[in-house]
């Protein structure tokens, strides 16, 4: 039994790390605003998630599950929002998202107006 | 560095970082605190600040290297001064010979409080706690005194919300989901101090933090008709009345000022009564003075907004 | 088991400072900042399991809302403020 939470929790916590980094890769190379916040933000919450779940097993029944859940429920709501808001302000305050380089189909080229 | 905005948001992560420096040597009380105060409310309120200042320092039309010059002699001769001081963390050192041993060894037995801070802050030391407490308060009168709000501007403005904020549906029914577990964390805190990280400070802040939370997504007006300012400023004298109130009562049960052993038919059980009341005095203290500055910096701002309309 | 998902923890969170110090426009900064603090959460509970006082969670929770409503409050001054937001800043 011992070793089958020990077993869940490796593999949870590696999975998150994984996420982790990738995202920050992510933020770390896109191009654009836009992208960064798609990708840092998502793989951020799911790897919080995935970490978070990964220390569950760990703990034993008591008061530091329920405060890790708490820490769950409240990271996933909070992130969500957070990057929710931010998008909405970025967009409210003219920031453009970085379009499709070349001729689309009536023949008209796309604008870059926001670049790293 | 002219922009300001920048300078607040890298001093929002040196508190960060102070409070992981902290939490690795092991005072988590301490981490706690500069956490919650320094990275959070510091933070908001600097930048309810810089809403009414403006973002941009002014240029100085003088190099200021004579202050430069004093600031680096006085730290220099400071850190040339703690070249003597004993080795850090070594067990002769005077600071751990007179006073911490007698609270570290007799705490369990005297007050009977597993977390020897609390005991140390509420109890041993309850007299400089009751000084912190009206430090807090009297910046929270100061603040009232300077940033005096008008009756005319107050009656125009009862009903109205900005318009940008209409538009924020998303935070505001999040906003409104997580009010009510900030708040009850904020009291799970402040009782719990005696058993783990807490205490009074700490549940204030964060206390404040939630309600700041919900007038910066509500606006104002909503913001002061739940906490009415008459209401906050009567809060936060009560506080401090709570706490020397137990002093006085001390006092008149025979006992010395702020001397818990007499309130009740067994020292401990006084000593528990006291460190309750006392630490609540602190709590409520430090959240109406918290909320009622920030609703005085942003009363400012929006001020402007309303009589430009 | 621990020392691994600090270690990657440690990496993400250099990335974000690099990211905050470069990225152009503001926006950038205050995500990059706001993942910081996520990993600064993570980076807390899991010392606090690889230390063994339960105590830390506290802060866990504490820090996570701190990290919220301090990026609701920024975004919340750049509203007010308005024009010079998209400013390039080098």
């Amino acid at each position: 039994m011992e070793i089958l939470l020990d077993i869940l929790s490796w593999i949870f916590l590696v999975t998150g790390s994984f996420f982790c980094l990738t995202g920050a890769l992510g933020l770390f190379r896109f191009p654009d605003f836009f992208s960064r916040i798609h990708a840092a933000s998502l793989t951020d919450t799911l790897g919080a998630s995935l970490i978070l779940i990964g220390l569950m097993f760990q703990a034993g029944w008591g008061i530091v599950l329920a405060k890790l859940i708490m820490i769950l429920f409240f990271s996933i709501f909070a992130g969500m929002t957070a990057s929710h808001a931010m998008a909405k302000a970025a967009l409210k305050s003219g920031l453009q998202p970085l379009e499709f380089k070349g001729k689309n189909e009536q023949g008209q080229e796309g604008e870059q107006p926001s670049k790293p | 560095m002219k922009d300001l905005f920048a300078v607040v948001m890298l001093t929002g992560i040196y508190s960060l970082l102070t409070a992981s420096l902290f939490l690795d040597l092991d005072a988590v009380d301490v981490a706690f605190t500069e956490a919650s105060v320094g990275a959070g409310i510091s933070t908001l309120l600097m930048l309810a600040t810089l809403k009414l200042v403006g973002r941009f320092e002014r240029h100085t039309r003088y190099k200021p290297a004579l202050a430069l010059g004093v600031v680096l002699v006085t730290g220099s001769l400071l850190v040339y001064g703690t070249l003597d001081m004993p080795h850090f963390g070594s067990a002769d050192a005077p600071v751990h010979q007179h006073v911490a041993p007698r609270y570290l060894n007799d705490s369990m037995a005297e007050i009977g409080v597993p977390n020897v801070v609390t005991s140390v802050l509420a109890s041993y030391r309850g007299y400089d706690t009751l000084g912190e407490i009206l430090v807090v308060f009297t910046a929270g009168i100061g603040v009232i005194s300077l940033l005096r709000v008008s009756r005319r501007t107050k009656k125009d403005s009862r009903k109205k919300v900005p318009v940008d904020m209409q538009q924020q549906i998303i935070l505001r029914i999040v906003a409104k989901m997580m009010l009510p577990p900030i708040l009850i964390f904020a009291l799970y805190v402040q009782f719990h101090g005696d058993y783990g990280p807490g205490g009074g400070f700490q549940a204030g802040v964060i206390f404040a933090a939630g309600i700041i939370l919900y007038t910066m997504l509500f606006g104002l007006s909503s913001g002061q008709r739940v906490f009415k300012p008459v209401v906050l400023e009567l809060l936060s004298a009560l506080g401090i009345l709570l706490y020397a109130g137990v002093g006085v009562a001390c006092l008149l049960l025979g006992g010395n000022f702020l001397e818990y052993n007499v309130l009740r038919h067994d020292p401990v059980h006084g000593q528990h009564l006291g460190i309750l009341l006392v630490e609540l005095g602190v709590g409520i203290t430090v959240a109406s003075v918290m909320i009622t500055i920030f609703f005085k910096f942003t009363w400012r701002t929006v001020k402007h907004k309303y009589k430009n309309e | 088991m621990f020392a691994l998902t600090v270690i990657t923890l440690l990496i993400v969170m250099a990335l974000a400072l690099a990211r905050a110090y470069l990225g152009p426009t503001l926006y950038d900064r205050i995500l990059a900042v706001n993942n910081f603090g996520t990993k600064t959460v993570l980076l807390i509970g899991v010392m606090d399991f690889l230390a063994g006082r339960p105590d830390f969670l506290d802060i866990a929770i504490t820090y996570a809302l701190i990290n919220f409503i301090s990026v609701i409050g920024v975004l919340r001054f750049f509203e007010y403020a308005g024009r010079n937001a998209t400013d390039r800043e080098g």
